[in-house]
C-alpha cells in the first residue's frame, strides 16, 4: 500500500472524521429546524437532508451556492467512516461486541432512512361516509388528466405530472390525436370571477370555463395548513390548427368536456392519484372529545375493505396509532375536516424500509446496554477490590 | 460543636416536612376543607374544588413572577383575607360579594386606559375586581373580536392582553352561574317553590297550549325558570353532578343548570343541586351548623355510589394543601449548602447530612409524582410541567448513585442544585393553570408515553447531570484551590459514566419515538422540530463519547463538551417549542425566550472560563 492510499484509508478511518461529521450533522439538524418556520418541513427535507450540498442562492440572483454538506453527503460519508473503521481499525473482541452492534443498528438505521428517502410514497384518502375510493391522491404534487371517455364501459386516461407543465413545453402522446402545449403555469394562484369589466386583461383561455375566470399569481406558500393551488392554461394543437386554450386548476369543482375527432374527452388539473387494487368505503366515523373541552379524545374510522376478485370482503377499524397494514400500504387516521363530522381523511403510505428502523432499534439498545454494562460491571468491581478510599 | 449543628440541620429538616403534613384547617367554623374536596368535572377530568379554586386563580390573578407571595392573596374590602376555597365559595354562592375582590389581572397599561383604569386603583398596582371593569364589557368584547382574525403568534402585546382577560371575564362569570343562578336572591326558595308548583305549572301551560283557560302566573313562572336554568346549562362551567348511572359513566357528570332542565321529564329536582343549593344558603346566610350539616350529609350520601372519585378527590385536595414539591425545593437548596460547606469543613459528616437531605426530598418528590400519576391514571410524564419533575426525579437518582459510591459531596451539590432548579422550573410552568391535562388524541397512549417519553425525559435529565457535574469541576477548579488531581479525576469519571446513560437513554427514547410515529402517522422519521432536538441530543452525546475514546478532548475539553450538552439538552427542551412563538412573533420576546437566552449565555461564559490558561486556575498550580 502506497502513501498517498494510506493517508487516504486514515483520513477515513479516523474517529476525527466521526466527530467532525457528527458536530456538521448537528449544525444541520439545528438549521434545518429553524429554518422550518420560513420553509416549512417538506422544503426543508427536500434542502437539508434529501441534498448533497444546502444551496444558497446569492441574494438577487439565481446562482446558487453550495454553502454546507447536505444530509445524503454527511450521512454517505458517516457509512463510509463507520464501515472502514470496522474493518480496519477495531479488533473483534468480546468486550467490543456492543459498539459492533451499536454501529451496524445505526448503518441499517441510515440505510433506511436513505431508502425512505427515495422510495417513500405518501398520499392521503379523503372519504365522506358511504364513499367508496380505489385511490389515493397526492397532497403536494398534482396531474393533469387527459380522458377519453367515448366508450362508456371505461375511461382512457393520459395524465401529465405537474412537474412537465413548465411554461413553453409542448407534450405529444401516441393515445392523442392533438399536441398539449403549457401557455403558462403558475404554481400557486387564486381564482376569481371575471366580471366583464373593461380594462381587464383577456383570459388566456378561450375554450371551456377559462374565458369567465381570472387567475391571480401568489407566492408558494409553506405553511403546514396551507397548499400551493397551481393553474395552468394550455393550449390543444391537433394537425389543423388549435382546438382552443382550456384553465385548468384543481380548484375547478369539475373536468371541463369537449369533443374531438369524433371522440368525447375531459380535461382536469387534480391531485395526482395511485390507484389501488382494492377499494375502501367509509361506513363510520367518530371523533370525541374530553367532557367540557375541544381536547379531541380519539377519531376513528370503520371502513369496508374489498378487492374485485372478492377474495377479500372485510371490515377494518383505523385508530390513531393502529394503522390498517394492506398490500404493502399503510393506512393512518390522518385528520378529518371539522365541518363535517361524517369525513376522515387516512395517510396513505407506502415504505418498503419500514421495517429496518426496528430491527436497527433493537440492535442499538442491546448493544448500548452490552456496552456499557460491561463499563458498569467492571467500574463496580474495581471498587470492590479496593475499598473505597477518601477522595 | 460538630454534632450540635448536624441534628439542628437534621431537626430543620424535619419540622420542614412535618408542617407539610399537617392537616389543614378551617379558616373559621365552616368547613371549608370538606367542601373543597367535593368532586366536580372540569376539563375533562373529575377533580376537588380545591383544585378548580387554585387553578382558576392563577389564570385570572395572573401570577407573576416578583410577587408570587402577594399575588393569591385575595382580600375582601374590608381587608379580610380569604383563601381559594373561601374565594370560590364566594363566587359561587354569593357573587354579588365576590364582585368587589380585586383579583382579575390587567397588565397592558393600553388596555387600562381603554378601560377607564388606573394602575392605583388596583390591589397591588394590577389587579382588579369585576364590578371595576364590568361596565366596560362591551368594549372588551369588541376589541377581542377585531383580535380574533389575527394569528396568535403575531397578535401584539395589547391584543394577547385583550384576549387573556376576556378568557379571565368568561371563566369568573361561567363560575359564577355554576351551582346557583347569579341573578336570583334566594335560590333554595326558589328551587322549593319550583318543586312544589311544578305539576301546577305544567298543568297550566298545557292549558295555555290546548286554549283552554290557565294560570297565567303560574305559566310565566314556569317560563322564567325554564329560561333560568337553561342560561345555566349554557355557561355554568362546573359539571357537578355526578353521573346517574355511577362512577364508571365518566360521560355522564353534567352541570346544575342541565341538571335542573331534567326536572321537566323527571318531576324532580335532583338532589344533588338541592344539596349545593343548601350549602349556598347557609354560607351566604352566614350559618356554619347548616352548612356543615348539609355537607356531612351530602358527603355520606355521595360516598355510596362515588367512592373512588370522593378518595381521589379527597387525596388530591391534601396534596394540592401539601405541596410536596415546595417542601422538597426547600430542603434541596439547603442539602446544597450543607454539601457544598461539606467540602471546607467536616466533610464526613457535613457530607453525610447532605446525603439524607438530598435522600429526603428526592423520595417527597417521588412521592408526589407518584400520587400525580395515581391521580390521573398516567405515566410520570404528560406535559412539560411533569418533565421538568421527572428530569429533576432523574438527575437526582443518579446523584444519589454518584455519592453512594464516591461519598464527596460531588453529587449532593449537583443534586440540590438540579433539584432545585427543575422544581422551580416547574414551579413557573405550574403557573399556566391545572397541571393535571388530558392528553390529546395522538397521544393518548400510555405504552408510548410510559417508554418513548420517559426515556428521552430521563435523557434531558442524564445530560443536564453531567453538565452540572461539569460545572463543578470548572467553578472548583478555577475559583478555588479544592479541585486536587483525585478530585478532578473522579469527576471526569463521573462526566463520563454520565454521558453515557445520557445517550443510552437518548438514544433509545429517540428511535422509540421514531416507532411510535410509524405507528401512528406513517413515517419512521419527519424531521418535525420536537423530533430534531432530540436527535440533536444524541447525537451531541455521541459527539462527546467519540472525542474522548478518540483522545481528541482531555478532561478539561471534556467538561467544556459536558457543559455544551446543558444548552443542547435547554434548546430541545424548551427552545424548539418556542419556534412557532419566540422566533416568529414580531417584537414581544416570551419570556421563556429569554430565560433559554441568558441560559445559553451563562453556559458559554462558563465554557469560556474553563478555556482560561491553567497557570489562572486556582487549583493545579505547582506549588
Amino acid at each position: 500500500m502506497n502513501d498517498t492510499v494510506r493517508q487516504f484509508r486514515d483520513f477515513f478511518v479516523s474517529l476525527k472524521l466521526t466527530v467532525v461529521l457528527l458536530v456538521l450533522s448537528m449544525g444541520l439538524v439545528f438549521a434545518a429546524t429553524l429554518d422550518q418556520v420560513n420553509l416549512g418541513v417538506w422544503a426543508v427535507q427536500a434542502k437539508y437532508f434529501h441534498s448533497f450540498f444546502v444551496l444558497w442562492k446569492i441574494p438577487g440572483t439565481d446562482v446558487p451556492l453550495p454553502v454546507y454538506p447536505g444530509g445524503y453527503l454527511l450521512g454517505g460519508f458517516l457509512l463510509v467512516n463507520l464501515v472502514s473503521a470496522h474493518i480496519y481499525r477495531f479488533k473483534r473482541s468480546w468486550r467490543k461486541s456492543g459498539i459492533l452492534l451499536v454501529h451496524t443498528g445505526l448503518m441499517l438505521l441510515l440505510v433506511g432512512e436513505f431508502l425512505t428517502g427515495i422510495l417513500q410514497e405518501e398520499y392521503q384518502m379523503a372519504l365522506n361516509e358511504g364513499q367508496t375510493k380505489n385511490y389515493s391522491e397526492s397532497y403536494r404534487f398534482n396531474e393533469l388528466v387527459i380522458l377519453d371517455t367515448t366508450d362508456p364501459k371505461f375511461d382512457d386516461v393520459v395524465a401529465v405530472p405537474e412537474a412537465l407543465l413548465t411554461t413553453g413545453s409542448a407534450l405529444q402522446h401516441p393515445k392523442l390525436p392533438f399536441r398539449v402545449v403549457t401557455k403558462e403555469y403558475y404554481p400557486n394562484a387564486t381564482l376569481s370571477l371575471r366580471r366583464g369589466a373593461t380594462g381587464e386583461n383577456p383570459s388566456l383561455a378561450t375554450a371551456g370555463i377559462g374565458p369567465q375566470i381570472t387567475a391571480t399569481p401568489q407566492p408558494l406558500t409553506y405553511k403546514q395548513d396551507e397548499r400551493n393551488w397551481p393553474v395552468v392554461f394550455v393550449e390543444l394543437l391537433g394537425p389543423e390548427g388549435t382546438l382552443g386554450t382550456w384553465l385548468l386548476s384543481p380548484q375547478l369543482p369539475a373536468p371541463q368536456t369537449f369533443d374531438y375527432g369524433g371522440h368525447s374527452w375531459r380535461l382536469a388539473l387534480r391531485a395526482e392519484r395511485a390507484y389501488k387494487p382494492f377499494s375502501l368505503t367509509l361506513l363510520k366515523f367518530t371523533h370525541d372529545v374530553y367532557l367540557g373541552t375541544d381536547i379531541p379524545k380519539n377519531y376513528s374510522s370503520r371502513l369496508r375493505l374489498t378487492t374485485p376478485d372478492g377474495k377479500d370482503d372485510r371490515e377494518v377499524l383505523v385508530y390513531m396509532n393502529n394503522p390498517l397494514r394492506y398490500a404493502g400500504l399503510t393506512f393512518y387516521q390522518a385528520s378529518f375536516d371539522p365541518s363535517n363530522d361524517h369525513n376522515t381523511i387516512l395517510q396513505v403510505v407506502r415504505n418498503p424500509g419500514w421495517l429496518l428502523p426496528y430491527l436497527s432499534c433493537v440492535m442499538m439498545t442491546l448493544g448500548l446496554v452490552v456496552q456499557f454494562g460491561i463499563h458498569l460491571l467492571g467500574f463496580i468491581n474495581k471498587r470492590r477490590a479496593v475499598p473505597a478510599t477518601p477522595a | 460543636m460538630k454534632k450540635a449543628v448536624v441534628l439542628i440541620l437534621l431537626l430543620l429538616a424535619l419540622a420542614l416536612i412535618a408542617k407539610s403534613l399537617l392537616p389543614a384547617r378551617n379558616p373559621g367554623a365552616f368547613d371549608v376543607v370538606g367542601f373543597s374536596r367535593l368532586p366536580v368535572l372540569v376539563n375533562g377530568r373529575v377533580k376537588p374544588l380545591d383544585t378548580v379554586a387554585r387553578s382558576s386563580l392563577l389564570v385570572i390573578c395572573g401570577t407573576t413572577s416578583n410577587d408570587s407571595s402577594k399575588s393569591s392573596l385575595i382580600l375582601t374590602p374590608d381587608k379580610r383575607e380569604l383563601n381559594p376555597n373561601e374565594w370560590l365559595l364566594d363566587v359561587l354562592f354569593r357573587p354579588a360579594q365576590a364582585d368587589t375582590y380585586q383579583v382579575i389581572a390587567i397588565d397592558n397599561p393600553d388596555l387600562l386606559t381603554l378601560l377607564n383604569l388606573r394602575r392605583e386603583e388596583g390591589l397591588a398596582d394590577r389587579r382588579f375586581s369585576f364590578a371595576q371593569v364590568e361596565k366596560s364589557l362591551a368594549e372588551i368584547d369588541r376589541q377581542a373580536r377585531l383580535t380574533e382574525p389575527v394569528e396568535p403568534q403575531v397578535r401584539s402585546a395589547f391584543q394577547k392582553a385583550v384576549v387573556q382577560l376576556q378568557s379571565n371575564i368568561i371563566l369568573y362569570e361561567r363560575l359564577k352561574e355554576s351551582l346557583i343562578s347569579s341573578d336570583s336572591q334566594n335560590f333554595l326558595a326558589a328551587l322549593f317553590a319550583f318543586q312544589n308548583t311544578l305539576g301546577a305549572s305544567v298543568e297550566a301551560v298545557r292549558a295555555k297550549q290546548a286554549g283552554q283557560p290557565f294560570d297565567a302566573d303560574a305559566a310565566q313562572k314556569l317560563i322564567e325558570n325554564g329560561q333560568r336554568f337553561d342560561q345555566m346549562a349554557r355557561v355554568g362551567y362546573l359539571l357537578a353532578v355526578p353521573p346517574v348511572k355511577g362512577e364508571a359513566d365518566t360521560n355522564g357528570w353534567r352541570n346544575a343548570g342541565t341538571a335542573l332542565l331534567e326536572t321537566f321529564q323527571t318531576g324532580q329536582v335532583n338532589p344533588h343541586v338541592m344539596a349545593y343549593a343548601g350549602l349556598g344558603h347557609s354560607w351566604a346566610g352566614g350559618n356554619a351548623t347548616d352548612f356543615n350539616t348539609i355537607l356531612r350529609l351530602y358527603r355520606d350520601e355521595l360516598v355510596k355510589s362515588f367512592p373512588l372519585a370522593l378518595a381521589k378527590c379527597t387525596a388530591e385536595a391534601r396534596f394540592n394543601a401539601m405541596k410536596p414539591f415546595n417542601t422538597a425545593m426547600t430542603l434541596y437548596v439547603l442539602a446544597f449548602f450543607v454539601a457544598v460547606f461539606s467540602w471546607l469543613k467536616w466533610p464526613a459528616e457535613l457530607g453525610r447530612v447532605a446525603f439524607w437531605l438530598i435522600l429526603a426530598a428526592w423520595l417527597i418528590a417521588t412521592a408526589g409524582i407518584v400520587t400525580r400519576m395515581w391521580l390521573e391514571g398516567r405515566p410520570p410524564v404528560t406535559n412539560l410541567y411533569s418533565s421538568a419533575l421527572f428530569v429533576g426525579f432523574i438527575a437526582v437518582g443518579f446523584c444519589l448513585g454518584l455519592e453512594y459510591f464516591y461519598c464527596n459531596a460531588i453529587g449532593s451539590v449537583a443534586a440540590g442544585g438540579i433539584g432545585f432548579a427543575t422544581l422551580l422550573i416547574a414551579y413557573y410552568l405550574s403557573l399556566g393553570g391545572d397541571t393535571l391535562e388530558m392528553m390529546r388524541a395522538v397521544l393518548d397512549s400510555n405504552f408510548w408515553l410510559a417508554t418513548h417519553v420517559v426515556t428521552v425525559v430521563a435523557g434531558y435529565g442524564a445530560t443536564f447531570l453531567a453538565g452540572f457535574l461539569a460545572l463543578i469541576y470548572i467553578v472548583r477548579g478555577v475559583f478555588t484551590k479544592s479541585l486536587d488531581q483525585p478530585t478532578a479525576d473522579a469527576l471526569a469519571r463521573m462526566v463520563y459514566g454520565i454521558v453515557c446513560f445520557a445517550t443510552l437513554f437518548s438514544l433509545i427514547g429517540t428511535v422509540l419515538g421514531g416507532i411510535w410515529a410509524d405507528q401512528s402517522w406513517g413515517r419512521f422519521w419527519g424531521w418535525d422540530p420536537k423530533e430534531n432536538g432530540a436527535l440533536i441530543i444524541v447525537i451531541w452525546n455521541a459527539v462527546i463519547l467519540h472525542a474522548r475514546w478518540g483522545g481528541l478532548v482531555k478532561q478539561r475539553g471534556l467538561m467544556c463538551l459536558a457543559v455544551f450538552g446543558n444548552i443542547v439538552t435547554a434548546w430541545s427542551w424548551f427552545g424548539v417549542n418556542l419556534l412557532g412563538v419566540g422566533l416568529h412573533s414580531y417584537g414581544f420576546v416570551e419570556s421563556t425566550f429569554l430565560w433559554l437566552i441568558l441560559f445559553v449565555l451563562s453556559q458559554a461564559a462558563f465554557i469560556a472560563l474553563a478555556n482560561l490558561p491553567l497557570e489562572r486556575w486556582r487549583s493545579f498550580r505547582q506549588p
